[in-house]
């Protein structure tokens, strides 16, 4: 971006400026020898017009909405419209849900964004022996239709973007949304929402897996591919880093990781007769915000090039709305702390800076409560309000990629970037990421950064304040923390036995079958799975079909 | 002077493993011979691998939520077949109000997040002193 005149003027400038510094730093030296991050890149003591002496700026930065999209993926973003806040939530029964969604939409969330109870993302009735206990408890429960129904009772659907959490029953939990819409006159054409989808992480960092990686890989295609023709708004899976990141990854793992996942599933779907030029649009990712500002920013503006240049270069889309990278994020649940949780208020203001810096297209800011608990409204409502006010009071929301240009920023983003093209690298010399989680080489490489890290902050190298430095005697009490209604559990079994004795067991029988078989037959399952759900089959009867035919998964433990 | 082994299991349908392998590896590194059960374990494997691997004490990571209810069936099994001698500590997000119950139930100690590894690993062999000496060794 500099003439070799000017390079070369100011690399004398800088030679004589380094040599004061040397005399200077033997009366003053530095608080460290070196300043590393997480990702083991090296922090410079001042970034310069040398560190970007390679940068191309239309190859590497481009406008604001063009290739590479470094600078984001439209080109008023959020002068346009602010990035769309909506926070994570669902415990209890739908019912309770439903009361907090409305709540949340009146406060000026919006966007829904819904958790599910673990019974629901493994594909157990609330009534099997494995449910016990967790009926209800990290998210809302979900049985049938019915619940779904409940959930969005009073929410009309063709208006709100929703995004869900659910992953290995994806395709049944999208056939109760579609099916719901439709009950309340939407057309399923329409609707705009996410949903996670993304299996392989789930056998890497998340472990909501039911079927081997093969089957899984298949469903997923399955589900582009429908979707694709018939939900062409909808965001068929949300390819995410974020628990690679809580797993214990690096911000250069996390985005290496999530971009071999992507590259396995473009590469599945193309298999299968595809376009990446259609599918790709209805790509999405979900991205981790964690404390190192800098490199947090860095990472995002990274994300958009690596990808927009995968897509192009590696699959040769020419359509530029299958480039773009566009991505929700979480901050980081893994850095909240349970000591002093008031900090944590600060940890995420910090956090959802970044990713709004960074270019995100939604955001969940966390609750400072939640190292200890589900999170109480009056958190829920500190944290949105953090985006509020980054939103309306900050200004950084009124020009386009702010810190574009910044010697630091750039130079990290090229350094994030060749970083991780190295690993992907390494994964494409292993036979790809489904060879390389089979033989356990990801999953390895992420507990052994989760492990230094946790070491580093034991000897004090890194700090975390009110842990290990900065402590107080007395414990914080919080004054409420969210309690789970343990009737929650009596209530939705009753509801569905109550189901199935009312339902046409007939019409649930049929839908099963048809179910499976066209599982055997390697036919599209998702019509079926939709016909199921609309006659009232349950989660847990769809997935056993499911069971049958696929089989299911079993992990290798790696340590 | 034998090697102690340790089983740690997360019980539930919880996937978060992160701490449990963490927790196991630094306990590994402290000298301990270490089983990690791996994910989704019913209370009713985790007592038969602790009495199949004859383990000298059971650590339980849960994230979510569960602790009270997986806890508890996990210790009255372990009754059942005999093997309450052996200790057990829980670990995870474990809300303040809830860890009076743990220990009253019969968990010997519940470590949150943010504790030290050198404190586990350091409670983990005091518990296990603790035991040496009330069953006059083996």
């Amino acid at each position: 971006m500099y003439d070799k005149e000017f390079l070369k003027e100011f690399s004398q400038k800088l030679k004589a400026w380094e040599e004061q510094l040397q005399s200077e730093l033997k009366k003053f030296p530095e608080r460290q020898e070196r300043f590393d991050t997480r990702s083991a890149i090296e922090v410079k003591r001042v970034y310069t017009p040398i560190d970007l002496q390679n940068v191309d700026y239309f190859d590497d930065l481009g406008l604001p909405g063009e290739y590479p999209f470094t600078r984001g993926v439209q080109r008023t973003m959020y002068r346009g419209r602010f990035w769309t806040m909506r926070q994570y939530a669902g415990f209890g029964t739908a019912e309770e849900t439903n009361k907090r969604f409305k709540y949340l939409l009146q406060q000026g969330q919006t966007g829904l964004s819904v958790a599910f109870d673990l019974p629901t993302q493994m594909g157990y009735d609330s009534d099997h022996p494995l449910a016990q206990g967790e009926v209800g408890r990290v998210g809302v429960a979900v049985d049938s239709l019915r619940d779904i129904e409940v959930l969005f009772d009073g929410i009309p659907l063709k208006d709100v973007s929703t995004s869900m959490t659910i992953n290995s029953t994806a395709a049944i939990l999208l056939g109760m949304y579609a099916v719901t819409a439709q009950k309340q006159g939407a057309q399923i054409s329409d609707l705009r929402g996410t949903i996670q989808n993304d299996v392989l992480k789930e056998y890497i960092a998340r472990g909501t897996y039911i079927f081997p990686p093969q089957p899984s890989m298949k469903i997923i295609t399955d589900i582009f591919e429908f979707c694709s023709k018939n939900m062409p708004k909808w965001n068929t899976i949300s390819i995410s880093g974020y628990h690679i990141r809580e797993a214990g990854a690096n911000a250069v793992q996390e985005l290496a990781f999530t971009f071999c996942d992507g590259i396995a599933y473009v590469e599945a779907a193309v298999k299968s007769g595809l376009d990446p030029n259609v599918f790709g649009k209805q790509l999405s990712f979900f991205f981790a915000a964690h404390n190192n500002f800098l490199e947090e920013i860095a990472k995002f503006r990274a994300a958009r090039r690596i990808w927009a240049k995968i897509m192009k270069e590696r699959f040769k889309v020419t359509n530029p709305e299958a480039l773009k990278l566009r991505f929700h994020t979480q901050t980081g649940g893994s850095t909240l702390t349970a000591q002093q949780p008031l900090n944590n208020i600060v940890r995420v203001a910090l956090q959802a800076l970044a990713a709004v810096l960074g270019g995100t297209q939604s955001l969940h800011t966390n609750s400072f409560d939640e190292a200890l608990g589900l999170p109480t409204e009056e958190s829920v409502q500190v944290a949105l309000r953090t985006q509020q006010i980054i939103a309306y009071e900050s200004g950084v929301a009124d020009t386009v990629d702010p810190l574009a240009g910044s010697f630091a920023i750039e130079a990290l983003t090229n350094e994030i970037e060749d970083k991780v093209w190295k690993y992907i690298e390494k994964v494409d010399s292993l036979g790809g990421m489904v060879r390389a989680i089979e033989t356990g080489y990801v999953q390895k490489e992420i507990h052994n950064s989760a492990y230094e890290q946790q070491l580093a902050i034991e000897n004090k190298e890194q700090i975390v304040v009110g842990v290990n430095a900065f402590q107080t005697d007395q414990e914080t009490q919080l004054k409420s923390i969210l309690k789970v209604d343990p009737s929650v559990e009596e209530r939705q079994i009753a509801a569905l036995s109550k189901l199935r004795k009312e339902r046409d067991n007939n019409a649930v029988r049929e839908s099963l079958k048809d179910l499976k078989q066209a599982a055997e037959n390697g036919k599209n399952i998702v019509p079926y799975v939709f016909n199921a759900v609309s006659v009232y089959a349950t989660l847990g009867e769809i997935t056993d079909t499911l069971r049958d035919v696929f089989g299911e998964y079993t992990e290798s433990t790696i340590l | 002077m034998r090697i102690f082994r340790i089983l740690i299991a997360k019980p539930g349908l919880d996937g978060h493993d992160r701490g449990a392998k963490v927790v196991a590896h630094a306990l590994r590194d402290a000298g301990f011979e270490v089983i990690y059960t791996g994910l989704r374990q019913t209370p009713d494997q985790i007592v038969r691998t602790a009495l199949q691997e004859d383990v000298d004490l059971i650590g339980l990571s849960i994230l979510s939520g569960a602790h009270l209810q997986l806890s508890r069936k996990v210790i009255e099994l372990m009754k059942k077949e005999g093997i309450d001698h052996i200790p057990v500590f829980v670990g995870g997000i474990i809300p303040p109000d809830d860890v009076p119950q743990l220990l009253q139930m019969g968990v010997k100690r519940v470590f949150g997040p943010g504790t030290a590894l050198s404190k586990i690993v350091e409670e983990v062999k005091t518990i296990l002193h603790e035991g040496v000496a009330s069953t006059g060794g083996s």
